[in-house]
């Protein structure tokens, strides 16, 4: 059994919260504009 | 005559609990139809890794976990079923839905810090937080990884909690949205979408993606082969086999050679009560997080979108995307949000694999 009870291991996690969340988002937001460019070269 | 009874004495109360789990998990997914195909060889994995001087767990059993977990091959495998399972058309007709499967991750990165409060080792508490990917490989492929020592545990929380979706998300929907709010609808524009997008779009997203989350390149490329197979018009016979035998045999596979981590000293331990609760914390949060994302649109949009597909976007395809549809139904019957609730879901899909480099990437050096 491993377990602690640390509260600060939960504040110390909100950068990587912070920079994954925008990660996330800006991957997504390249896919969206990506999609609607080829939507856009290949539509009939 | 002690050869009857030699073995039988070296029961401990533990194996008894962990073969009973075992059972358990045959019942759910024969009498409750839970995740069947996965339950079931993991119930009788279970069973049989747990019988003292068992010949299957140090044999075939760790040599399939050897050869399909440990290098992370079955999920991988089991990607490319999936990817030929999907149908990104109502996600190509409106690309925006993407941001809603962004959104729905937020139930990862929460769980991350909540299981850093309990688990020192980062890496651990990472392989518990990617249960919030509602994706049985990716977490598995993550934890496996990331070397979790809670591999087992990680698994029986990811697949239950999958099966458990329309069970979990109804409750935080409601929760989080008024009536008047679940009743809007949403005209879905039947628009064509060329066979040149459809092919371009797997190869796209690999780039993209692999690109900027280079740890998410072998989980997002095995995805989006699939997904290649069954756009190109050329591969019909494999497509299928991909979708059927391949995805139906590897998900065998994978749930018997889970069970090697399932022996009592490893699983029988307060870290997987906790490890369970935080996965139960993972897909609330996720859900809150797609719902909350969508209201937030509707104060900047003119065009009001239904807040309830925002939950889809939580990836567990595609029980969320059909659960969502249900309860727009529930509230009018005039209300079809299949084709957007199922675009989120597909999205919801390549998120979670994103989802899973961007850990991989933070926590696997």
């Amino acid at each position: 059994m491993n377990i602690t009870f640390n509260p600060m291991g939960f504040v110390e996690q909100l950068p990587r919260m912070g920079v994954g969340m925008l990660v996330i988002f800006v991957v997504i937001g390249l896919i969206i504009l990506t999609t609607m460019l080829i939507n856009w070269l290949f539509s009939k | 005559m002690e050869i009857l009874y030699e073995n039988l004495l070296k029961f401990q109360w533990q194996d008894i609990v962990m073969i009973l789990l075992g059972c358990l998990l045959i019942f759910l997914a024969i009498k409750k139809e839970m995740e069947p195909s996965l339950l079931l060889p993991m119930g009788l994995g279970t069973i049989l890794v747990n019988i003292p001087g068992s010949t299957a767990l140090v044999g075939p059993i760790q040599e399939l976990y050897n050869a399909g977990i440990a290098n992370e091959l079955f999920p991988l495998l089991l990607f490319i079923g999936i990817g030929a399972m999907i149908d990104f058309g109502p996600l190509l007709t409106n690309p925006k839905l993407m941001l809603f499967g962004a959104a729905a991750q937020f139930g990862i990165f929460f769980t991350l810090a909540m299981a850093s409060v309990f688990f020192p080792d980062a890496k651990d508490a990472a392989s518990i937080a990617i249960i919030g990917a509602a994706d049985g490989p990716t977490s598995i492929a993550v934890a496996n990884t990331l070397g979790s020592n809670y591999k087992g545990a990680i698994t029986v929380a990811a697949y239950s909690y999958m099966a458990l979706v329309p069970v979990i998300q109804p409750p935080v929907i409601k929760a989080l949205t008024t009536k008047k709010e679940r009743m809007i609808k949403m005209p879905y524009e039947q628009k064509s979408v060329s066979k040149t997008t459809r092919i371009m779009f797997p190869i796209i997203i690999t780039v993209v993606a692999s690109a900027i989350v280079p740890d998410a390149t072998a989980l997002i490329g095995f995805l989006m082969f699939g997904n290649l197979i069954r756009e190109c018009g050329v591969l019909e016979s494999l497509s299928q086999t991909a979708q059927n035998v391949l995805a139906n045999l590897i998900t065998i596979f994978l749930g018997i050679s889970v069970a090697f981590n399932m022996v009592a000293d490893k699983f029988l331990q307060v870290d997987t009560l906790l490890i369970m609760g935080l996965g139960l914390v993972a897909f609330i949060v996720d859900t809150a997080g797609g719902v909350l994302f969508a209201k937030l649109i509707n104060v900047f949009s003119k065009k009001k979108i239904n807040p309830m597909i925002g939950a889809a976007g939580i990836s567990a395809f595609p029980m969320s995307g059909r659960i969502v549809h249900k309860m727009g139904l529930e509230e009018d019957p005039q209300n079809f949000l299949l084709m957007h609730s199922i675009g989120v879901n597909v999205s919801g899909q390549i998120a979670s694999v994103i989802a899973g480099g961007i850990i991989l990437s933070m926590f696997g050096g």
